[in-house]
């Protein structure tokens, strides 16, 4: 399995500081971490591990973390759905026996075991150490094995030539793209785009924080109240989990 | 007992270079249809985030499975020492290396970045099955044309049993590692199943030797030299043996799924759901492509006939054409399964049955990899000494004489 310990960051990383991610989940609970900013040379760190976790239950009929991401990466469509890229989606689940019906947001799941890092003969699809799955643009050879892997569906190619792309995230025909949990935002101290467009709408089900940490807020939620991976089956110890599903 | 020779072909017919000459058109047409999608982007394919492998990757696969299948009758005669085909295995060879080309270009050239060739060939996740198949497929090239040394030159003919040997070990691990590709799938319905690998070893039996034939009766026919009917009749017997054995995998894999509940979904979408998948499985690779071909071959007055067996070679290839389509394109337009027991709908296409309408481009791009392939052939056997002078019934293949 090919680990990266460092991105490629540009100059707004010389931000520092800290982000204070201050939920309440339910009465009573307070959920509020401390993410300390990475310096720029300084390599991630496998003494975390930074995961989501997604409430269901209060994820409602919107569309504001697709929109957040999409703004956050200049993901614009072309009219062409079946190639226009997609990091995050919101997916309608329907018990076939029950009738109930949720809908929850569904991301790269950043798994431990990823598929996709297995199967990508170059090592472009890699894992850094602190368990955000990314793909090197630089040596993708946009064979789109790693598509054919994921059990998530994560993953876009990209179909055609892209202009006007963010500096911090440059995306290239012919390479293969997907979420990656904001690790320009995460390497800064801030949350995931997605996370801070959820609590911002006030619907607040949508986590972000490190796995590793017992004392974080989103492992004492995961201890406390459980979060359920998709595809547990699989075996892949994701870093998204899900509570409701 | 006549005594065998190797020669040249002349080359200088009308018919050949009519042939040099169509297959350049096509090859060219494939380079343009790859300039034109790589240019342009892979939007103008029919290939989408949904079906992300699509008609290239068809005719690459067909090609790469059948390269190993056709270095088989030189097995034959080298590992399992059977001297009647022993005539056959320099060409056997040469078009290994000719298929195997043919199919790494159509991949090559459909990849998101071709530029990047050397990229793969100087960065290496050896967990992947794909960095695997890149060092299998050099390998086999570099193996096999040892091999074909060893056959050619009389001064290392004593080393043609361990070559022949070395590489028909190889070539078995290289079907493997085809196979594996979608085998090692645990993602997806279709796949994450072990008998892939055997099963495209049988495949490559199979589509190489029907390949093989033709090609065979081609070049005798093109050049007016002699070809027997017992070395073909031979063939042509091997061919409905393999035929049979890739049925009988196909079926212990659809069984095996249709035991498993989890599985149903999958194989009635492919057996039953009345799709193009549905269709090209019962119409084109087992009745068209498997049985068609059986009784044909194995007919005690039609099977006798060049033509027949010559139409049943074809019928061969279609079928495991559309035994692949089924595999890659029907593998992949069955959704994925994100929560067992569920539905599932989405902006991004989750819980559909995808679509997927093949470009002009892939097409292109497929057939002139083929071409491309035949082309390595037809000039090779021009420049050495691969084609025995006569094959007629009278010949002793235990003297061999590798002629200049």
């Amino acid at each position: 399995m090919t680990e990266k310990t460092q991105l490629p960051r540009r100059g707004f990383l010389t931000r520092t500081g800290a982000a204070v991610a201050s939920l309440t989940i339910a009465p009573g609970i307070f959920l509020s971490q401390v993410v300390q900013a990475k310096k720029p040379e300084e390599p991630a760190s496998d003494e975390v591990r930074w995961g989501l976790l997604i409430d269901t239950s209060k994820c409602v009929d919107c569309s504001d973390c697709v929109d957040a991401c999409n703004t956050e990466y200049g993901l614009r469509g072309h009219n062409r759905p079946e190639t226009d890229a997609q990091w995050i989606r919101k997916v309608e689940v329907k018990d076939k026996l029950t009738g109930h019906v949720q809908a929850l947001p569904l991301m790269c799941q950043h798994c431990e075991s990823p598929p996709c890092v297995d199967v990508c003969p170059t090592g472009a699809s890699m894992k850094r150490k602190d368990g955000i799955v990314l793909v090197d643009k630089h040596i993708c050879i946009g064979c789109r094995y790693c598509m054919m892997a994921c059990p998530y569906k994560a993953r876009s190619f990209i179909h055609e030539t892209l202009t006007d792309q963010k500096s911090y995230a440059p995306r290239g025909k012919g390479t293969v793209e997907s979420c990656t949990m904001c690790a320009h935002r995460v390497d800064a101290g801030e949350n995931p785009a997605c996370v801070d467009a959820c609590t911002q709408s006030g619907h607040k089900s949508m986590f972000f924080g490190d796995l590793k940490d017992p004392s974080s807020p989103i492992s004492k939620e995961l201890t406390r109240r459980g979060g359920k991976q998709i595809r547990a089956d699989l075996g892949l110890n994701t870093g998204v989990r899900y509570r409701g599903i | 007992m006549k005594k065998l020779y190797y020669r040249q072909i002349e080359g200088r017919s009308n018919g050949y270079y009519a042939l040099l000459a169509g297959l350049g058109l096509l090859i060219l047409l494939g380079l343009l249809a790859t300039l034109h999608m790589e240019h342009e982007g892979h939007y103008v394919t029919g290939m989408t985030n949904q079906i992300v492998w699509g008609m290239p990757h068809v005719f690459a696969v067909f090609l790469i499975v059948a390269a190993s299948g056709a270095l088989n009758v030189a097995s034959i005669a080298s590992v399992f020492n059977k001297k009647a085909y022993k005539p056959l295995a320099p060409l056997s060879a040469l078009l290994a290396i000719a298929l195997l080309v043919g199919g790494l270009v159509v991949l090559v050239l459909d990849l998101g970045h071709p530029d990047r060739l050397i990229t793969a060939m100087t960065h290496f996740n050896m967990k992947s099955i794909f960095t695997w198949n890149i060092l299998l497929y050099t390998g086999f090239i570099a193996i096999v044309a040892i091999y074909l040394w060893t056959m050619m030159d009389r001064t290392v003919n004593k080393y043609t049993r361990y070559a022949g040997f070395s590489a028909f070990i190889w070539r078995l691990i290289l079907t493997t590692g085809t196979g594996s590709i979608f085998g090692w799938l645990v993602a997806r319905q279709a796949y994450d199943a072990a008998i892939m690998a055997p099963m495209f070893i049988v495949m490559s039996f199979s589509f190489g030797l029907a390949i093989f034939i033709l090609v065979l009766m081609a070049s005798y026919i093109g050049t007016g030299r002699e070809l027997g009917n017992v070395i073909l009749f031979r063939l042509k017997n091997l061919l409905g043996v393999f035929i049979a054995g890739v049925l009988y995998f196909v079926m212990v894999y659809h069984f095996t799924n249709l035991y498993a509940t989890e599985h149903h979904g999958i194989e009635s979408f492919i057996l039953t759901s009345g799709s193009i998948y549905t269709v090209l499985f019962w119409g084109v690779q087992i009745l068209l492509g498997s049985i068609i071909p059986l009784i044909l071959l194995y007919h005690p007055a039609l099977g006798k006939s060049w033509k027949v067996i010559a139409t049943a070679s074809v019928l061969v290839i279609i079928g495991g054409l559309a035994q692949l389509y089924v595999i890659i394109i029907g593998g992949q337009a069955y959704p994925l399964v994100l929560f067992p027991g569920m539905e599932v709908s989405s902006s991004f296409y989750d819980g559909v049955v995808n679509s997927y309408s093949p470009s002009i481009y892939e097409i292109a791009l497929g057939i002139g990899g083929a071409s491309f392939a035949i082309l390595i052939v037809a000039l090779a056997i021009k420049i050495l000494n691969f084609l025995p002078h006569t094959l007629d019934d009278s010949i002793d293949p235990h003297v061999n004489v590798t002629s200049s």
